[in-house]
């Protein structure tokens, strides 16, 4: 290792909803939709002086041959709405929420995020992402799906787009003098015009400058273009990649691009979704996720992952019997609608899956277990910190988001027991240093820019 | 008197005061305007005294002199934050007050405002309700860029009616598509049931596959139905158009009689708005605004004076009233006599009228007997059923 200084891990947690992943059926799972729920793991993540509390979106339910899923977790409430209001039970915790850039308008979003960021002392994010696909955009005004290349063109478009409108206030266009009854320094504050392919829109923003100047970004992408989107635009990078040594590569890659666009790479933080269970010994602890993952891998869910890859009805094929010897039909209409398709390439994977069955002489659940095991770190509490800070001071990414298997206690056990061992180990901090999200995040706050109305 | 009978008291919102120098008061926190504490202050301050709602005023436009766009003021308040994220910000710290921010209709995605209305629905246990409003600004539109909205001078101007119809017919679209979406789950709709490994039955959820001009909507919903099933709308209204859309689309209309020969005529426009749409279940409660300035250690009506004199004298669609919190009772046990079911009070001075309402007004009422109370949710605070059939859901038999 290095001389390099200790990094301090960054910390986050979510609440899963419209997913296979949370045990519904675990005798301690509550309720999905409460405002309870959201408060105790907003607070608990709190109480383990975690960076950001992480809400994920869904904009359609799920539906399989045009029914509604009915076995997975669904249903979820409104991220900006939600977020607020945790703003008010929490006073330290980042709040960053997936919106999407293809189903709402910029000058929307940027006075909802600007809003968030004043209304919790800013501590505000946005995650951005693209929507894909047409069944979900029949529930809005715009409709139809992008193809790959346009969404990308449109959510950078947009993004540039509400960067300009948070940078319409200056920081001290409010003077707000009682005595001289001047309100506004001058007659321009909030100015702003924007002539693009996506958008052409002018006027006058609402919101003042915010707390953070502006929210953090947080982006996603694994394609080439992702990457260079992401390391260009974001704050933050949410990864997939928890393991090494896909996550160093995945690391270096986007740190270099980062710096390729001029930026300093400590200003760009990595974070890959990860999974732990925690046991009294190791092998309890692969017990129980082996437990986990067998309530993960209900029948349904299982089919359902296997019908989206072949796009055909597979229900009569057994569960635990060998994968099906037909072919993928992509020509068809989606069987699963509303589903993310994660995979490149539909035959190739196919192609691999069977590989694998073929090898290690799996079932149809046995390859579902082998390509969804999502538990990074698993053992004792000792081991999961050592797993973890090693992960982290090795480079594979600056920080991760936990998710627990049970809503609203999943991430109790990891604050409770795994918490004060990085703490003790200097790799988390033992108390919030800043009063913002950037501050906490040890991100700069960026450079209001082109502001329009000196030029006017 | 029954509790049917009494009356329900709201207050409006809108940054420092309703007086364009409110902000330049003794008691005002301009700096803080953009701050929760502030929104959480005034909103605890009328929930602890017993109020029954606040609404939040909200507008994609910076605040302005004129009705037709943006002035180049520098004198008074200007910016704003997002009245539904305020509302979401307050829920957790009150406990009784409905909360019914305004989302305007003309430039937002129905499914949006569906969810979020529904989540803060679910923060404050109940208390949600939504104000809907158009956007006829030609600047609004030019924020969005997607639609082109005449620029009108003149008030007077034939074609700001056809443009305020249009505009209304799609408000009731989009309330008619929120309140689908609402519906579109229906209260059983998770089941848990572990034995069949399944948590939803598919099929108590329902496509809304509502369609219009502007707009389309397949549904259900992301987000359940919410505790009150419909969360109350209220609207807005000065005229004809907004009678019918009120009519039509809400459970609430804010009105803005002069006095009591207008407060009359109005009450009669609104029963007929409400026959010509051919209204069933609840007839509207009819509350009437006013823009208040209380007497304290200064008399109202010097205050209104001295702050008019400020810079642009205070001008409302509502009735100003200025005077003590036993005339302004006086006023509203009128009101309540003619069959209205209470008043919105718009806070001239928000940190010096909003502490009078609260101190003055509310045991003046309470002394008359006039308040109705208690009610839980805010459809209950406001004396509308609390069971709310589902449409989708099948009839109970017997």
């Amino acid at each position: 290792m290095s001389t390099r200084a200790r990094k301090q891990i960054i910390l986050a947690a979510y609440v899963g909803g419209v997913n296979e992943h949370t045990a519904w059926e675990h005798p301690d799972a509550g309720s999905q939709i409460a405002f309870d729920t959201f408060r105790q793991v907003a607070q608990t993540a709190e109480r383990g002086r975690f960076d950001y509390f992480f809400l994920a979106e869904g904009l359609a339910l799920r539906e399989r041959a045009g029914r509604v899923f009915e076995h997975d977790i669904a249903g979820r409430p409104d991220t900006l709405a939600v977020l607020a209001s945790l703003a008010a039970v929490t006073d330290h915790i980042g709040l960053i929420g997936t919106l999407s850039s293809t189903f709402n308008e910029p000058y929307e979003l940027a006075r909802q995020l600007a809003s968030l960021d004043h209304l919790s002392g800013g501590r505000a994010g946005w995650n951005v992402v693209t929507s894909w696909d047409a069944f979900t955009g029949q529930n809005f005004r715009r409709g139809g799906f992008l193809t790959r290349e346009e969404r990308y063109t449109r959510a950078e478009e947009f993004v540039r787009t509400v960067q300009e409108l948070w940078d319409s206030w200056a920081e001290d266009a409010i003077v707000a003098d009682k005595q001289s009854g001047r309100f506004l320094a001058d007659d321009t504050v909030g100015r702003f015009s924007h002539a693009g392919a996506q958008f052409d829109i002018e006027g006058r923003f609402t919101v003042p400058r915010s707390p953070q100047g502006r929210p953090v970004l947080v982006q996603a992408g694994i394609s080439p273009q992702g990457r260079d989107f992401a390391a260009a635009n974001s704050d933050l990078i949410f990864s997939p990649f928890s393991r090494q040594p896909e996550a160093q590569e995945f690391y270096a890659d986007v740190k270099s691009r980062a710096r390729s666009f001029g930026r300093n790479p400590d200003d760009l933080k990595i974070i890959p979704g990860a999974g732990f269970v925690l046991g009294d010994s190791r092998a309890d602890a692969e017990e129980k996720a082996r437990h986990i993952l067998e309530q993960q891998l209900s029948d349904k869910a299982v089919q359902v992952q296997f019908e989206q890859l072949w796009n055909r009805d597979l229900s009569a094929y057994d569960i635990d019997g060998p994968l099906p010897s037909i072919d993928p039909d992509p020509e068809a209409p989606p069987i699963i609608q509303g589903k993310a398709f994660i995979y490149q390439d539909r035959f190739e994977t196919v192609r691999r899956w069977r590989a694998l069955a073929e090898e290690k002489g799996l079932s149809i659940r046995g390859v579902a277990a082998e390509v969804s095991a999502r538990a990074d770190f698993i053992g004792t509490p000792e081991q999961v910190a050592d797993a973890l800070d090693a992960f982290i001071q090795n480079d594979g990414a600056d920080g991760v988001v936990l998710g627990g298997h049970v809503t609203p206690g999943g991430i109790d056990e990891f604050v409770d027991k795994v918490v004060p061992l990085l703490q003790e180990r200097g790799s988390l901090r033992t108390e919030y240093t800043g009063s913002t999200l950037r501050e906490n995040l040890g991100l700069p706050v960026p450079e209001r820019r082109g502001a329009l109305a000196a030029t006017v | 008197m029954t509790t049917t009978d009494r009356l329900r008291l709201g207050v409006a919102l809108e940054g420092a005061g309703w007086h364009p120098a409110a902000w330049r008061e003794e008691s005002s926190r301009p700096t803080e305007l953009f701050t929760p504490n502030y929104w959480a202050d005034l909103v605890r301050r009328a929930d602890a005294a017993g109020i029954d709602f606040a609404t939040i005023e909200d507008s994609f436009a910076v605040q302005s002199g004129s009705p037709f766009g943006a002035d180049d003021r520098t004198d008074e308040v200007r910016g704003r934050l997002d009245a539904l994220l305020i509302a979401s910000r307050v829920a957790p710290v009150t406990r009784r007050i409905g909360l019914i921010p305004t989302v305007t209709t003309t430039h937002t995605e129905p499914f949006h405002i569906s969810t979020g209305i529904a989540t803060l629905d679910y923060t404050s246990l109940g208390r949600a309700g939504w104000q809907p409003k158009v956007s006829p600004r030609a600047d609004e539109a030019r924020h969005f860029g997607r639609r082109d909205i005449p620029e009108f001078t003149d008030r007077e101007d034939p074609r700001l009616w056809e443009i305020a119809a249009e505009l209304f017919a799609e408000a009731e679209d989009v309330v008619e598509a929120v309140r689908r979406l609402w519906d579109s789950w229906e209260d059983d709709a998770e089941i848990r049931d572990v034995a069949t490994d399944r948590f939803l039955d598919a099929d108590k959820l329902h496509t809304v596959d509502f369609e219009r001009r502007s707009f389309r909507v397949r549904g259900p919903s992301i987000t359940p139905r919410p505790p009150q099933g419909q969360p109350v709308i209220a609207a807005l209204a000065h005229a004809e158009i907004p009678y019918r859309f009120a009519a039509a689309s809400a459970d609430v209309v804010f009105v803005t009689p002069q006095d009591i020969a207008g407060a009359t005529a109005i009450l009669d426009e609104v029963r007929r708005a409400e026959r010509d749409v051919a209204r069933t279940g609840e007839p509207l409660r009819v509350f009437a605004d006013l823009v208040v300035f209380l007497d304290a250690d200064e008399p109202a009506s010097d205050r209104l004076e001295r702050l008019d004199a400020l810079g642009r004298p205070l001008s409302s669609d509502a009735r100003i009233f200025a005077g003590s919190a036993a005339q302004l009772a006086d006023e509203i046990a009128a009101l309540g006599e003619l069959g209205y079911a209470g008043v919105r009070l718009r806070p001239g001075v928000a940190t010096d009228d909003l502490p009078r309402i609260a101190d003055d007004l509310v045991p003046e009422l309470r002394r008359r007997d006039l308040l109705a109370g208690d009610g839980g949710s805010l459809r209950g605070v406001l004396g509308l059923p609390t069971s709310v059939p589902n449409r989708y859901a099948p009839a109970l038999a017997g």
